[in-house]
């Protein structure tokens, strides 16, 4: 069996599945955030139970709308403190307390290899990367789940991506996603499992790895994975007390597609207006931007803020440009103080959020005009995604988009 | 389950961002997410289909964020049922579970124009464009989601099946 099956079968007690097969499985962690904890509520109480199926299986964050921006998040947010409290939820990260839920749910050890893990956010799956089948769910869904710690499945079909060689410098595990979805395209993975490997996902950090499994969704998949290692085991063993099995596919495993890509040829990419497949190499743009943002769940970690923080240093954005930081959670902001890295940002005309979704997907803060043009380290490009419907946004790495801040327009950051 | 309404079209990989943008997430009453259904692409939209209407997706329809309110939308705005050539898998979870029959048939756009009668035999697996006097088969919904779609959705489905 390859990784989605073996985990699939173990979670709904199973010796063997198969593709498109369907299966009830039992849900090991569940998580849920702002903007679909209080729909999720609504549904809990309707279907009538009393009680949660476990308090100590469900993680709430809050990240959408952070600080609360209106009397209605603020509303939201009260609505689910509530229900925290009432139902004894042990593992809640309010504001101050977190970050961005795909970044404090497993720097807090509650992501697990081998374990299947639902979310009520898409982006769900970037817990792949610690070697766990994670994926996202509706708000019903999930109010089903925290009735009955249970869902139904269909056993996904797997497609295998194999990178081998090494990354050039300030090229990074973002232009490696932004390439395979570009060649693949937006419905290329669509109901598939994605399984990353090879020597080039061996060396990758555990920061990298997240940001690759992050953008599994972006081409239909049903979640992304890195078979768990030694430096996953490192990882999630500092985190947690609860025991974990590393899993891997079998050597005779059936795969339904290969996709070989070797990452000393990728270049940095770029995702043009408006869909997340429109990609070409950042040289080939010339593009001037009005916004620069460098965040989201995507983005940003420690290493692309380090990342970004070199080409910055001592140096003035263009006029004209704005340029947002979001460190992913509050231990991220923490770290980036202590070596310095916020300084840089706000001297070189930056500003520095609190960790937040934020400008990603226009809820609150850092919105766009008709006829603007942001270059976001975040997943998505869509028509309006970060403000005005006439507005447009293009995707990079934290490199291309800290060399466009400076030169106020897209560029290669390799070629400068 | 027969459904019956004029047809709504649109192209490849709609996304959830233009059915509802994220600045309307805050809303929780589903008449006023109604109001603000394919706000991304298609502002007049309610107006066209408050009567009922059948809405006919290209390929990969619903991708992107899993936000329930995107088929919430569309639901109240009056859409019966939505066909695409094939949905994004969180989409279609969320359709069955809000109890918004969502159903998957190849080819499909090529078969169906803006405006022309649908009607759809759910349990069959059945769809009719009356206007251009076509049947197509498409691949009937397994019985356990039909039978969530018969209770009206998950929630109603858990709740009687306590």
């Amino acid at each position: 069996m390859n990784i989605f099956e073996k985990i699939l079968a173990r979670a709904s007690g199973k010796k063997i599945v198969e593709p498109n097969e369907i299966v009830e499985a039992n849900i090991d962690m569940a998580m849920m955030h702002d903007l679909t904890g209080p729909l999720t509520i609504d549904s809990f109480r309707k279907i009538g139970v009393k009680k949660i199926w476990d308090p100590e299986r469900i993680v709430t964050i809050f990240d959408h709308l952070v600080p609360a921006n209106t009397i209605r998040a603020a509303s939201l947010h009260k609505t689910i403190r509530e229900f925290v409290e009432e139902q004894n939820i042990k593992n809640f990260y309010d504001i101050g307390h977190g970050g961005i839920c795909h970044q404090v749910f497993h720097e807090r050890g509650h992501a697990r290899p081998g374990e299947l893990i639902v979310g009520a956010d898409s982006h769900t799956c970037t817990y792949g990367a610690l070697g766990a089948f994670a994926t996202g769910i509706g708000s019903t869904e999930m109010a089903a789940v925290l009735a009955t710690g249970k869902m139904w499945f269909k056993v996904p079909k797997e497609i295998k991506i194999e990178v081998s060689g090494k990354f050039r410098n300030l090229v990074t595990p973002k232009d490696l996603i932004l390439y395979v979805i570009g060649e693949i395209g937006e419905g290329g993975a669509t109901y598939m499992g994605m399984e990353f490997v090879g020597e080039a996902i061996d060396e990758m950090s555990i920061d990298g790895r997240l940001t690759i499994c992050n953008m599994a969704v972006e081409a239909g998949a049903k979640t992304g994975i890195v078979p768990a290692d030694n430096k996953t085991n490192e990882y999630v063993k500092e985190r947690t007390d609860r025991p974990f099995t590393l899993v891997k596919s079998d050597t005779d495993a059936v795969f339904e597609k290969i996709v070989n890509v070797d990452a000393s040829y990728i270049v940095p990419q770029v995702a043009c207006p408006s869909s997340v497949d429109n990609v070409k190499p950042a040289s080939d743009i010339e593009t001037e931007v009005n916004q620069v943002f460098i965040g989201s769940c995507t983005n940003g970690r420690m290493e692309d803020l380090r990342l970004a923080a070199k080409i910055l240093k001592g140096k003035k954005i263009k006029p004209g440009v704005r340029m947002i930081v979001t460190p992913a959670s509050q231990d991220i902001y923490t770290r980036a103080m202590k070596e310095g890295l916020l300084e840089i940002f706000v001297n070189c005309g930056g500003v520095v959020t609190n960790a937040t979704c934020g400008p990603c997907l226009g809820g609150h803060l850092g919105l766009l005009a008709s006829g603007e043009v942001c270059l976001a380290t975040s997943n998505r490009n869509f028509i309006g995604r970060m403000g005005s419907p006439k507005s447009e946004v293009y995707l990079a790495s934290p490199a291309t988009a800290a060399a466009s801040a400076l030169a106020g327009k897209i560029i290669d950051p390799t070629l400068q | 389950m027969i459904i019956k309404g004029k047809a709504i079209k649109f192209g490849n990989n709609i996304n959830t961002d233009v059915i509802l943008p994220g600045k309307y997430l805050e809303l929780i009453d589903p008449k006023e997410l109604a109001k603000h259904a394919m706000a991304g692409i298609d502002p007049d939209f309610p107006d066209k289909v408050s009567d009922g209407a059948v809405l006919i997706g290209g390929k990969n329809f619903g991708c992107g964020s899993s936000r329930e309110q995107a088929p919430i939308a569309l639901k109240y705005s009056g859409v019966k049922c939505v066909l695409a050539e094939y949905f994004a898998r969180i989409f279609f979870r969320n359709c069955i579970n809000i109890g918004l029959p969502a159903i998957e048939c190849e080819n499909i756009s090529k078969n169906i124009e803006e405006g022309d009668s649908i009607s759809i035999d759910l349990e069959k697996g059945i769809i009719r464009n009356e206007t251009q006097d076509k049947s197509f088969k498409t691949n009937p919904i397994p019985e356990f989601l039909m039978s969530i779609l018969q209770k009206g959705g998950l929630i109603e489905y858990l709740k009687k099946g306590d």
